[in-house]
């Protein structure tokens, strides 16, 4: 884990806190240590905390510890990327992405942020 | 062989190379062909430049245990294997940076490379090592349940299946590999093959035939995958007999095979029908001066790791040669002990595997 980390990391006891309560849209990257495309995106991830500090949060949450939300949404693959808006699901990518399609999409949801 | 139509350079527009970084060697992708030349070109003095693309380490990074690499006596994991790659090379100087190419173009010497579409470099001598992709079947409903159900990577997605009867559509050691995995998760594993014997190799095909959670349907083609919002099942039909009928699982792995990354050199390089991008023989030379290929990008027959680290060392030894004759970027030394001693270097071992 990277030292002064901009994402934040979820858990399935601060999920509603985090992301569904959230006034800014949040992007969340359900990930695990094994999952070797999960480490190919992880930079990016890192990335995007960083250029969208205060626009948007990014989020990371561990499917190993937590069991209980990455259920709840159905996630049957790693990585899988859900974009909350207003506590719902806007929007989603799986696997690999590229790091431009995924600030596309964020950059559609930011501006529309009230 | 043509040369699959006229490149398209849209992508360069109002870019300015002017300033860009020029570099003597470019490497695209980083499986064990990209870095094992990277290797090579950093111990060359080239200063290589290394992308590593959508899936750093590869291919391997998304497998289990590598048993058939050697010089780990005891196997090693993939994705620790890569990492060992990657530090090997880093060790001597090699430039690993994010980042994908997303053009190119090859028309002209220095070759002009778009990273991310926006970051402009220019580069003496490019190092083709994109590797290849999971194929999928193309089935209608197959995209559309993508990430809920179906998967391309049983290491990844497998232990979301617990005690679920899944199916996995292939015949090859992958298949095996992959369905061998996810019976530590499944609570049985159909293996569906559309002949009605495997391409495996004879050790896998034992272990896969030992395991009691592992069903074979033979000469079975999957012709739809079912469920609105997950995978419910599959239309599966026998080709033999004709006959249709609902295989009711939840989970559908594809492991047919895979698909070179060629997609971006398209109209510039030589390649045969399926993509495959044509060398030289006995050389990683393409059909464009000073850009080499190398691994599974150009490799259909062995497609194995260390016939990818063998012929990423030629791309990096006949990139080096190919500088020391056309000349690199001033004050960078292209003359190196491979010429002054060969012999010395010989811990890259045989290039290619039989």
């Amino acid at each position: 884990m990277a030292d002064n980390a901009k994402y934040v990391t979820l858990t399935d006891a601060n999920f509603q806190d985090e992301v569904l309560n959230s006034d800014q849209p949040v992007l969340v990257d359900f990930w695990a240590a094994w999952c070797g495309p999960c480490r190919a995106i992880a930079p990016t991830i890192e990335e995007l905390a960083s250029d969208y500090e205060g626009k948007a949060k990014i989020a990371k949450m561990d499917v190993d510890n937590n069991q209980q939300i990455p259920m709840q949404f159905g996630i049957r693959s790693i990585p899988t990327l859900l974009f909350f808006k207003d506590g719902r699901i806007v929007d989603q990518a799986i696997g690999v992405v590229q790091k431009r399609e995924l600030a596309a999409k964020l950059d559609a949801l930011a501006s529309q942020a009230a | 062989m043509n040369t699959n139509g006229t490149p398209d350079l849209s992508a360069f527009d109002g870019i300015d190379f002017d300033e860009a970084e020029r570099r003597n060697v470019v490497i695209i992708g980083t499986g064990p062909a990209g870095l094992t030349a990277a290797l090579y070109a950093a111990r060359a003095n080239l200063e290589p430049l290394v992308f590593e693309g959508t899936q750093p380490g590869g291919q391997l990074v998304t497998t289990t245990d590598v048993e058939n690499y050697p010089g780990y006596a005891d196997g090693v994991l993939g994705p620790e294997m890569m990492e060992d790659f990657r530090k090997q090379a880093e060790r001597f100087g090699t430039d690993l940076r994010h980042g994908s190419v997303t053009a190119v173009d090859f028309s002209e010497r220095p070759f002009r490379l778009m990273v991310d579409h926006e970051t402009p470099i220019l580069a003496d001598t490019v190092i083709i090592s994109t590797g290849a992709s999971a194929k999928y079947l193309g089935l209608k409903n197959e995209q559309r349940l993508l990430g809920r159900g179906v998967s391309a990577c049983a290491t990844c997605d497998g232990a979301f299946f617990r005690d679920e009867h899944l199916a996995i559509v292939g015949g090859g050691d992958t298949a095996m590999e992959e369905a061998l995995f996810l019976t530590r998760f499944a609570k049985k594993v159909s293996v569906l093959h559309r002949r009605d014997t495997l391409r495996a190799s004879q050790i896998m095909q034992e272990r896969a035939f030992a395991n009691d959670t592992i069903e074979f349907l033979w000469n079975t083609v999957v012709e739809d995958v079912l469920g609105e919002n997950a995978v419910e099942g599959l239309k599966i039909k026998n080709v033999e007999t004709g006959e249709t009928s609902t295989l009711d699982v939840t989970g559908f792995f594809v492991a047919i095979g895979h698909q070179p990354n060629t997609e971006l050199f398209k109209g510039w390089l030589d390649m045969d029908e399926t993509g495959y991008i044509q060398t030289l023989p006995d050389s990683t030379y393409t059909n464009i001066e000073g850009v080499f290929a190398c691994g599974d990008a150009q490799d259909h027959v062995y497609r194995q790791a260390v016939t990818a680290a063998g012929t990423g060392c030629m791309a990096a030894i006949d990139a080096e040669r190919w500088l020391a004759e056309h000349g690199a970027i001033d004050g960078v030394r292209t003359q190196t002990e491979y010429h002054a001693a060969p012999a010395e270097d010989s811990d890259g071992g045989m290039a290619v595997q039989g």
